[in-house]
C-alpha cells in the first residue's frame, strides 16, 4: 500500500526585543548564568508581569507578514506544570485567543537544479500565539543546574495546519519563516542559540484516505537538518510499524541525533493537564484597527514579491535573486547603487560574486556585516560605470574592487593610481598579437584546423602580456584578422 | 506629653510632632514599650527591628526641625501584615515554607510610606498566605484579639488589627481578598478599609487570589484610614491591574462631604445567621444616618447567596496557580528527605503548607482541572458578573450600602478551628465585595454585652473612596468609640 504523511510544525520563535515580556530585563545569549532575573522573572512572592508593547507590536507584525487575522482582542492565559525551569510553575501564554488566527506561509520547494526556481506553494497557519520562554537547565551527573536568564523572554509559537507531506516540505517552510522573520529584523532565528525551536506533528495514512492517522509528537529537533531527519525517519518508522501489521501510539517521542532515531517519551495517558485559566494580572489587549493598519503601512515588501519584481525589473537570473531578495539589507545596498548606475546585472554579480565572498572571509567572528564594509553602493556604482565605458575591463574590475573593500578609495581613483586603464591602442595590441601569435604555432594550427576555441589560448597571451589592460574585444578582432 | 500617646490617632501626634510637643523618637519609643508590655499575651507580631524605626525616627525629626516634613504620616509607626515584600525584611506570610525567606525587594504600597515618612514598625501575623479568618492558620503563632485574649482577632489580617486595637502600632497595613481587612477590623474595634481592586498597586503582595486581593489600611480613625488611603492608593506602572486615574484629596472630602446620603440596605444581608445582638448594632447605626437626615431604602441583591461558593471556586482556582512557585527548587523550604525534582515538589510542599492552604491548592487545583474547568471556574466567573451587576442596580440607587462587616462578634480561639465551613461563613457579609471589587469600609458601631466590638460595613461605588470615607466619618464624628480602649 501507498502511504502519505502529514506534518503540523509548532515552531517558537524568540523575539528580538530589548527586554523581556513582562519585565525590564535585558536578555543575551551566552551570559553569566542568573545575571539576567529579577523578581519578576525568578517569580519572587509579590512580583507582577507588565507586558512588553514592543513583543505586541513584533508578534503583529508577523501575523501581518504572514496574513493573520489579527482579532481586536487577545488575552493572557496561565499553563501549569511543575517543572524546575520555570519559576513559578506556570508559564504565561495565550489558549483560546491568541494574538493571530489564521494565515500561511508561501514556501518554496526545491528546484530541479539549483540554479532553477522550484515550485511556491502555501502552508496553512493555525495560530500565532505569544508567551514567555523558561530557563535552561543543566544536568552533570546527579547534580541539575538552572539558569533562569532566559526565563521570560518573549517567544512567539507558530503553529501550521496539518499541511506538509514531507522533509523537503518542512525543509522549505522553515527556511521560508526564517528568511521572512530574519528579513523583517523579527529574530536572529538561530536554532543552535535556541532561537528557534521546532515540534513536529507526524502521522501517516493510506494514501487517497481523509482520515488522518494517529499523530506523534516529535521533540528535541534542534537544527533544521535535525527537524528534516527526525521527520523522514519517523514518517518510516510510522509506515514500517503499519506495514508489519501495528498500530501507531499516540506519544511524544525524541528524535536521537546521535543515534538517528526517534524515542518514546511519554503516552498520552501520561500527557499534562495544564489547567489553563486568564492569568488575572494581566488584562487582556485590545489591538485596534489603526493600530493594526499603522502596523501594516509600515511592513517592507517581502521577498518572494521582491524576487518577483526584481525577475520584471532588472532581468536578473534566479541564481542572483535567490542570494539578494531574501536580505533586506542586501536588497536595499543593490538597489541603491542601481540607481546611482543602471547596470542591475553587473552590479548584481558584482554584490553575489565579489562582495559576499569577501565579506564571508573578512569577519573575525563569522561573516562580516553588510553595514560594516568599506564598499559602498556608489562604489559599485561606479565601478560598472568603468567596465560599462570599456575604461576597465572586466578582469581588472575585480582587482578594483579588492583594493575598494580594503580601503573604501574610489574606483576612478585606484585606476588612475595604478594605471589600470584599458589600453585601446591598436598598434600597440597588433605588437602584442603578432608576438603571441609567433611563439603559439600550436594553438595557431589548431585554430586554423577549425577549432575556433583555440584562439583563447593566443588571447590569453596577449592579455598577459599587456598585464591584463589590453581591451579584450580590439585583441579578438586583431587576432582574427591576423589568422585570416 | 502623654504617657499614652500609642492610643493616639496619627492626625493627633502628626499635630503633637509639628507643635514639638513631641518628638518621633518618643512616639516610636512609646510604641515599642507599649509593645514589650502587652506583646507576650496579644502577640500580633512575628518580627520587630527596634533600632531601625528608632534610627528612622531620628531621621523624620530631623526632616520636621529642617521644615522638610514628607507627609502627615511622616514619623508615624506603621506595621505591615507579613505578607508584603520588603527589601530585606523576612516575608513568612506565616508559613513554614517561607519560614526564612527575605525579600529582596519593596512592595509599591510599603515604599511609597517609607517615601512619606512613615516608619515601618514590624511585621504582623496573618493566617498562612492570608487564608482565614481568625489567624489561626498562622504556621506560627496565634493572636489574641485585645478585647478578650481568649478570642480570634479576625483575620487574615488579625494581626494588624490587633496591634492597632492594642496600640502596638498607630496605623497598620493589611490586605483583603475576601474580608481579610475588614472582618478583623471589626472584630478588633478599628477602621479597616478595603480599596476599589485596582487603586492600590498589588506589586509585592504575595498573591493569594489576584483578581481579589488588595491592599488596605487599618487605624484608629476614618481620617487616619483616609490619610494612609492618600499615599498608597494611585497608579503603579509595575501592577497592569492598577488603575490609572487622578487620587483626589480624601482628608479634604471628608470635611467637605457632610451628605445627606441616599443609603441602601440589602435585606440579604440581614437574614439568618446574623446574630441578634449584632443585629441591634446596624440598626441602631441606619437609625443615626436616618436621624440625620439620610433617606435609607431598602435594596436587594438577589444573587447574594452564591457568593460564597463563586468565591470559594474562584479563590482556590487562583490560589493553587500563584502557590505553586512555593516550591522548593529555589528559594523556599526544601524537604532534606527528597530524592528527585518530583520528590523536592511533593515533599518540600506536604512538608511546608499548613491544611487550610493545602486544602484550597487541592480544591483550587480541581475546579481549573480539565473537564471541570467549565462547571466551576467559568460558572463561577459568570456568578461573578450577577453579583456585581446586583450592585451596579443597587448603586444606581443609592450612594452606598450599610451592612453588618461579621455576622458575630469575635468567636473563641478554637471554636471554628476544625469546622472550616463554619468559618468560611463568617466572611459571608465581606465577600461579595471583593467578588465586584468595591470599596468597603469596616467602622466601630457598639460593644456587645461581653464588651466586643462590633463592625458596621459600608460599602461604596468603585473608586469612591472619597464619599465612602465621608459617610465612615460622619458616623464616627457622632460615635467616637477610638476613644474606648481595650483594658490590658
Amino acid at each position: 500500500m501507498e502511504y502519505e504523511a502529514v506534518i503540523g510544525l509548532e515552531v517558537h520563535v524568540q523575539l528580538g526585543t530589548k527586554t523581556k515580556l513582562f519585565t525590564r530585563v535585558p536578555y543575551a545569549y551566552g551570559a553569566e548564568p542568573n545575571t539576567l532575573t529579577n523578581s519578576v522573572v525568578l517569580g519572587l512572592p509579590g512580583a507582577l508581569p507588565v507586558m512588553n508593547l514592543q513583543a505586541i507590536r513584533d508578534s503583529i507584525r508577523v501575523g501581518l507578514i504572514f496574513n493573520c487575522q489579527i482579532p481586536e482582542i487577545c488575552k493572557w492565559d496561565r499553563k501549569h506544570y511543575f517543572y524546575p525551569d520555570m519559576p513559578k510553575n506556570y508559564q504565561i501564554s495565550q489558549y483560546d485567543k491568541p494574538i493571530c488566527q489564521g494565515g500561511e506561509v508561501e514556501i518554496e520547494l526545491p528546484g530541479s537544479a539549483r540554479n532553477i526556481m522550484g515550485k511556491h506553494r502555501m502552508v496553512k497557519l493555525t495560530r500565532i500565539h505569544l508567551e514567555e520562554d523558561v530557563g535552561k537547565l543543566t544536568h552533570i551527573g546527579n547534580e541539575s543546574l538552572v539558569d533562569y536568564n532566559r526565563a521570560g523572554t518573549p517567544l512567539i509559537e507558530i503553529v501550521t495546519e496539518p499541511d506538509m507531506h514531507n522533509a523537503d516540505e518542512v525543509f522549505a517552510f522553515l527556511k521560508s519563516l526564517r528568511m521572512h522573520l530574519l528579513y523583517a529584523g523579527i529574530s536572529d532565528c538561530d536554532m543552535e542559540k535556541g532561537q528557534m525551536r521546532c515540534d513536529a506533528n507526524i502521522s501517516v495514512r493510506p494514501k487517497g484516505e481523509r482520515k488522518l492517522g494517529t499523530k506523534v509528537e516529535l521533540k528535541n529537533l534542534n537544527s533544521i537538518s535535525g527537524v528534516c531527519n527526525g521527520v523522514s525517519f519517523e514518517i518510516k518508522r510510522q509506515i514500517e510499524s503499519l506495514e508489519s501489521g501495528q498500530r501507531i501510539l499516540q506519544e511524544t517521542r525524541r528524535w536521537d541525533a546521535e543515534g538517528g532515531i526517534t524515542i518514546s517519551m511519554r503516552s498520552k495517558e501520561m500527557a499534562h493537564d495544564y489547567r489553563y485559566f486568564p492569568d488575572p494580572d494581566l488584562m487582556p489587549v485590545k489591538i485596534s484597527k489603526e493600530w493594526r493598519e499603522s502596523i501594516r503601512a509600515e511592513q517592507p515588501e517581502l521577498p518572494f514579491i521582491k524576487q518577483e519584481r526584481f525577475f520584471q525589473q532588472y532581468d536578473l537570473p534566479y541564481s542572483v535573486t535567490s542570494v539578494i531578495c531574501p536580505d533586506k539589507e542586501l536588497s536595499d545596498y543593490f538597489e541603491e547603487a542601481v540607481s546611482l548606475y543602471n547596470q542591475p546585472k553587473m552590479i548584481a554579480n558584482f554584490i553575489v560574486n565579489e562582495l559576499l565572498r569577501e565579506l564571508s572571509v573578512a569577519g573575525t567572528n563569522g561573516s562580516l556585516p553588510l553595514a560594516e564594509s568599506k564598499v559602498k553602493p556608489h562604489h559599485l556604482a561606479s565601478l560598472a560605470k568603468l567596465v560599462d565605458q570599456s575604461v576597465i575591463s572586466s578582469q581588472i574590475a575585480k582587482e578594483v574592487f579588492n583594493e575598494i573593500f580594503k580601503t573604501g578609495q574610489n574606483p576612478e581613483k585606484i585606476v588612475e593610481d595604478k594605471d589600470l586603464k584599458q589600453n585601446t591602442d591598436t598598434s600597440a595590441i597588433e605588437k602584442l598579437c603578432a608576438d603571441a601569435i609567433n611563439n603559439n604555432p600550436k594553438a595557431v594550427a589548431e585554430f586554423k584546423s577549425g577549432k575556433d576555441n583555440a584562439i583563447n589560448a593566443i588571447k590569453g597571451q596577449v592579455m598577459k602580456a599587456s598585464q591584463g589592460k589590453a581591451n579584450p574585444k580590439i585583441i579578438d578582432e586583431i587576432l582574427r584578422k591576423l589568422l585570416a | 506629653m502623654s504617657n499614652e500617646l500609642f492610643f493616639k490617632s496619627a492626625a493627633e501626634l502628626g499635630e503633637l510632632l509639628d507643635k514639638k510637643e513631641i518628638s518621633a523618637v518618643e512616639l516610636i519609643q512609646s510604641v515599642i514599650d507599649r509593645t514589650k508590655k502587652i506583646e507576650p499575651r496579644v502577640q500580633a507580631f512575628l518580627a520587630t527591628n527596634e533600632e531601625k524605626v528608632i534610627a528612622e525616627a531620628k531621621a523624620s525629626d530631623e526632616r520636621r526641625a529642617a521644615g522638610k516634613k514628607l507627609s502627615p504620616l511622616d514619623g508615624i509607626p506603621v506595621a505591615t501584615k507579613d505578607i508584603l515584600a520588603d527589601k530585606g525584611v523576612q516575608l513568612t506570610c506565616a508559613s513554614k515554607i517561607l519560614k526564612n525567606y527575605i525579600s529582596p525587594y519593596t512592595s509599591t504600597a510599603i515604599e511609597r510610606l517609607r517615601d512619606a515618612g512613615a516608619i515601618m514598625w514590624g511585621r504582623t501575623n496573618l493566617d498562612e498566605f492570608a487564608m482565614g479568618s481568625s489567624v489561626e492558620n498562622s504556621a506560627f503563632q496565634a493572636t489574641h484579639n485585645p478585647w478578650d485574649l481568649e478570642r480570634i482577632p479576625g483575620g487574615s489580617s488579625g494581626g494588624s488589627s490587633a496591634a492597632v486595637a492594642a496600640g502596638e502600632t498607630i496605623i497598620a497595613l493589611g490586605s483583603d481578598t475576601g474580608g481579610s481587612i475588614r472582618q478583623p477590623a471589626a472584630l478588633c474595634g478599628v477602621v479597616g478599609l478595603k480599596p476599589t481592586y485596582g487603586l492600590v498597586s498589588r506589586y509585592g503582595l504575595a498573591a493569594f487570589a489576584s483578581s481579589l486581593d488588595q491592599i488596605g489600611p487599618f487605624a484608629r480613625t476614618v481620617k487616619d484610614v483616609a490619610s494612609t488611603l492618600q499615599i498608597i492608593a494611585g497608579h503603579d506602572r509595575y501592577d497592569s491591574t492598577s488603575f490609572k486615574a487622578n487620587i483626589p484629596n480624601y482628608t479634604e472630602s471628608i470635611e467637605k462631604n457632610k451628605g445627606p446620603w441616599k443609603l441602601g440596605v440589602p435585606k440579604e444581608y440581614f437574614g439568618e445567621g446574623l446574630n441578634p445582638e449584632v443585629r441591634v448594632f446596624i440598626e441602631k447605626a441606619i437609625d443615626f444616618y436616618k436621624q440625620q437626615g439620610c433617606e435609607i431604602v431598602e435594596v436587594s441583591l438577589p444573587n447574594a447567596d452564591l457568593a460564597i461558593p463563586a468565591y470559594y471556586l474562584t479563590a482556590t482556582a487562583e490560589a493553587s496557580s500563584n502557590l505553586a512557585r512555593y516550591d522548593g527548587i529555589r528559594y523556599t523550604h526544601r524537604s532534606s528527605d527528597a530524592t528527585d525534582a518530583i520528590d523536592i515538589y511533593s515533599k518540600s510542599r506536604a512538608e511546608g503548607f499548613g491544611d487550610e492552604v493545602k486544602r484550597r491548592i487541592i480544591l483550587g487545583t480541581y475546579v481549573l482541572s480539565s473537564g471541570y474547568y467549565d462547571a466551576y471556574y467559568v460558572r463561577a466567573q459568570k456568578v461573578r458578573t450577577l453579583i456585581r451587576r446586583d450592585f451596579e442596580q443597587a448603586f444606581q440607587r443609592v450612594d452606598a450600602l450599610l451592612t453588618p462587616t461579621s455576622p458575630t462578634a469575635a468567636f473563641k480561639i478554637g471554636e471554628k478551628a476544625t469546622d472550616p465551613l463554619s468559618m468560611y461563613l463568617s466572611d459571608i457579609y465581606t465577600i461579595s465585595i471583593n467578588l465586584a471589587g468595591l470599596p468597603g469600609i469596616s467602622i466601630p458601631c457598639g460593644f456587645t454585652n461581653n464588651n466586643l466590638p462590633v463592625g458596621l460595613q459600608i460599602i461604596g461605588k468603585p473608586y469612591a473612596e472619597a464619599q465612602l470615607l465621608a459617610i465612615a466619618d460622619f458616623f464616627e464624628k457622632a460615635h467616637p468609640h477610638y476613644t474606648k480602649n481595650p483594658s490590658l
